[in-house]
């Protein structure tokens, strides 16, 4: 069973379906008790950092994704959820999950494309990527963020695009993995992914 | 590298689509999750659901469309059509909607840019606007379906409507829209440079060629288009493959294969 951190706000609806496509039972959490009956957890992302901060911490969820996750359960964080991963945004003000060591930082004013970052762009697997498997090294997926991570350990960077700068929209550390883009929107890689995010 | 997209409109009514698809079998013509899998299937890149039912029940049965859309495809997308509050926006999102598209409201109480964008993230706030030629280089906002005159300048609205939050502009020329003349291209190049969120283009298109146009010469990152996908003047592989010969990035799953 797959828990989905449910913020009451935004589409969440796509990913629930996504799961339920690929025969995964899926819960709802808005309470860490919840959370510690699933096997698997799927951040989403929606609206801006500070309210999703401040939504975990109102809900004490923040610390309780972090015991989770330190105890191995495997945690997919999508577009927003990514960046909450990490230590602080140029976004908002709370830190974040701390998960990764690293920030977000909005796109550079001087790159001469529109922002937000809007539409089917490609990824660009590297060869560790367990996420990927079976996809393309070079697909398209659906992105829509002003804002990416700078990951301080790039190792953890298992996948790029580029969008007049190059930046991390895939990270993967153990249980924990990132996707910038997001694969329920994303046709058939993004339902690949998904599935292999269920074999981890 | 970001790709340009084409993105198809189906107006619908009562839940049911009436501007879409011709197919020969009408049974299924108004069948909003079937129009939208034949789009999604053909390489649509989003659709837009226009919603132009008046009644009382419009809430519910726009709810109940877009929760059998998203159940059935996995490609973004999002519904317009006489939003006006913030409710309104929750109740689509949370059934599965993507985006949502503002108009009138957007002019009549522009806060909903503002308050959406902080509540559900820039990215879900389309804001549309038609545009109609007044004089050299000057355009007006129009409302209620382009009858209205605003008095309001596109420029200075476009501009307004990115300080306050938008995360796209879905820009029509109401001169342009219906003639398969082409688009307006000077409306096009002179919104595209003031602002920095992208513009999707419509209104106009009559051939592959104009499609060209408005995303090189107008800088437009999409194109929305009704008739001319449903009456089959052209399909989106068309398109694509045209595109995609004039060296104009495009999505083909087709490409992805030969490159892994």
């Amino acid at each position: 069973m797959t828990g989905i951190i449910h913020y009451g706000a935004g589409n969440i609806f796509s990913i629930i379906n996504c799961l339920d496509r690929c025969g995964e039972r899926v819960l709802m959490i808005s309470h860490p008790d919840r959370l510690k009956k699933v096997e698997r957890i799927v951040l989403p992302g929606v609206g801006a950092f500070d309210r999703g901060i401040e939504y975990l911490k109102k809900t004490c969820l923040y610390q309780a994704l972090k015991d989770e996750s330190e105890k191995g359960k495997p945690i997919l964080g999508i577009c927003l959820g990514l960046q909450m991963f990490f230590e602080e945004s140029e976004e908002g003000k709370q830190n974040g999950l701390g998960l990764l060591p690293g920030f977000v930082r909005k796109f550079p004013k001087e790159i001469k494309f529109p922002v937000p970052h809007m539409g089917w762009n490609t990824v660009r697997f590297y060869r560790n990527s367990r996420i990927s498997n079976k996809i393309p090294a070079k697909s398209s997926f659906y992105f829509a963020h002003s804002f990416y991570a700078i990951p301080q350990d790039k190792k953890i960077i298992s996948g790029t695009t580029t969008y007049g700068i190059k930046f991390a929209s895939v990270v993967e550390k153990n249980n924990i993995i990132g996707v910038q883009f997001h694969p329920e929107k994303s046709a058939k890689n993004g339902f690949i992914l998904i599935q292999n995010f269920l074999k981890i | 590298m970001l790709t340009k997209r084409i993105i198809p409109c189906l107006d619908v009514k009562n839940g049911k689509v009436v501007k879409g698809i011709h197919f020969e079998n009408l049974k299924d013509a108004g069948d909003p999750v079937i129009q939208a899998k034949y789009y999604s299937d053909e390489g649509a890149d989003e659709l837009v659901f226009l919603d132009i039912s008046a009644t009382i029940e419009k809430r519910k049965t726009i709810k109940n469309l877009v929760r059998d859309v998203a159940s059935n495809i996995s490609i973004p997308f999002t519904v317009g059509g006489g939003i006006g509050s913030i409710k309104d926006i929750l109740i689509l999102l949370e059934n599965g909607a993507d985006k949502v598209s503002i108009n009138t409201c957007a002019i009549k109480n522009p806060d909903i840019i503002y308050n959406g964008a902080k509540m559900f993230g820039s990215q879900c706030i389309v804001i549309a606007i038609d545009a109609k030629r007044i004089a050299k280089k000057t355009w007006q906002v129009y409302i209620e379906s382009g009858k209205i005159p605003t008095g309001i300048d596109v420029k200075n609205w476009a501009k307004k409507v990115e300080e306050l939050g938008a995360g796209e502009i879905l820009l029509t020329s109401i001169d342009a829209d219906g003639t398969m003349n082409g688009y307006d291209i000077e409306l096009m190049r002179c919104i595209t440079k003031i602002v920095k969120i992208p513009v999707i283009a419509s209104g106009g298109a009559g051939k592959l060629q104009h499609l060209y146009d408005v995303l090189t010469l107008g800088n437009a990152s999409a194109v929305l288009l009704a008739s001319l996908l449903h009456y089959r003047m052209l399909t989106i592989k068309d398109i694509k493959n045209f595109l995609f010969r004039k060296k104009i990035p495009v999505r083909l799953e087709k490409n992805e294969n030969t490159c892994s």
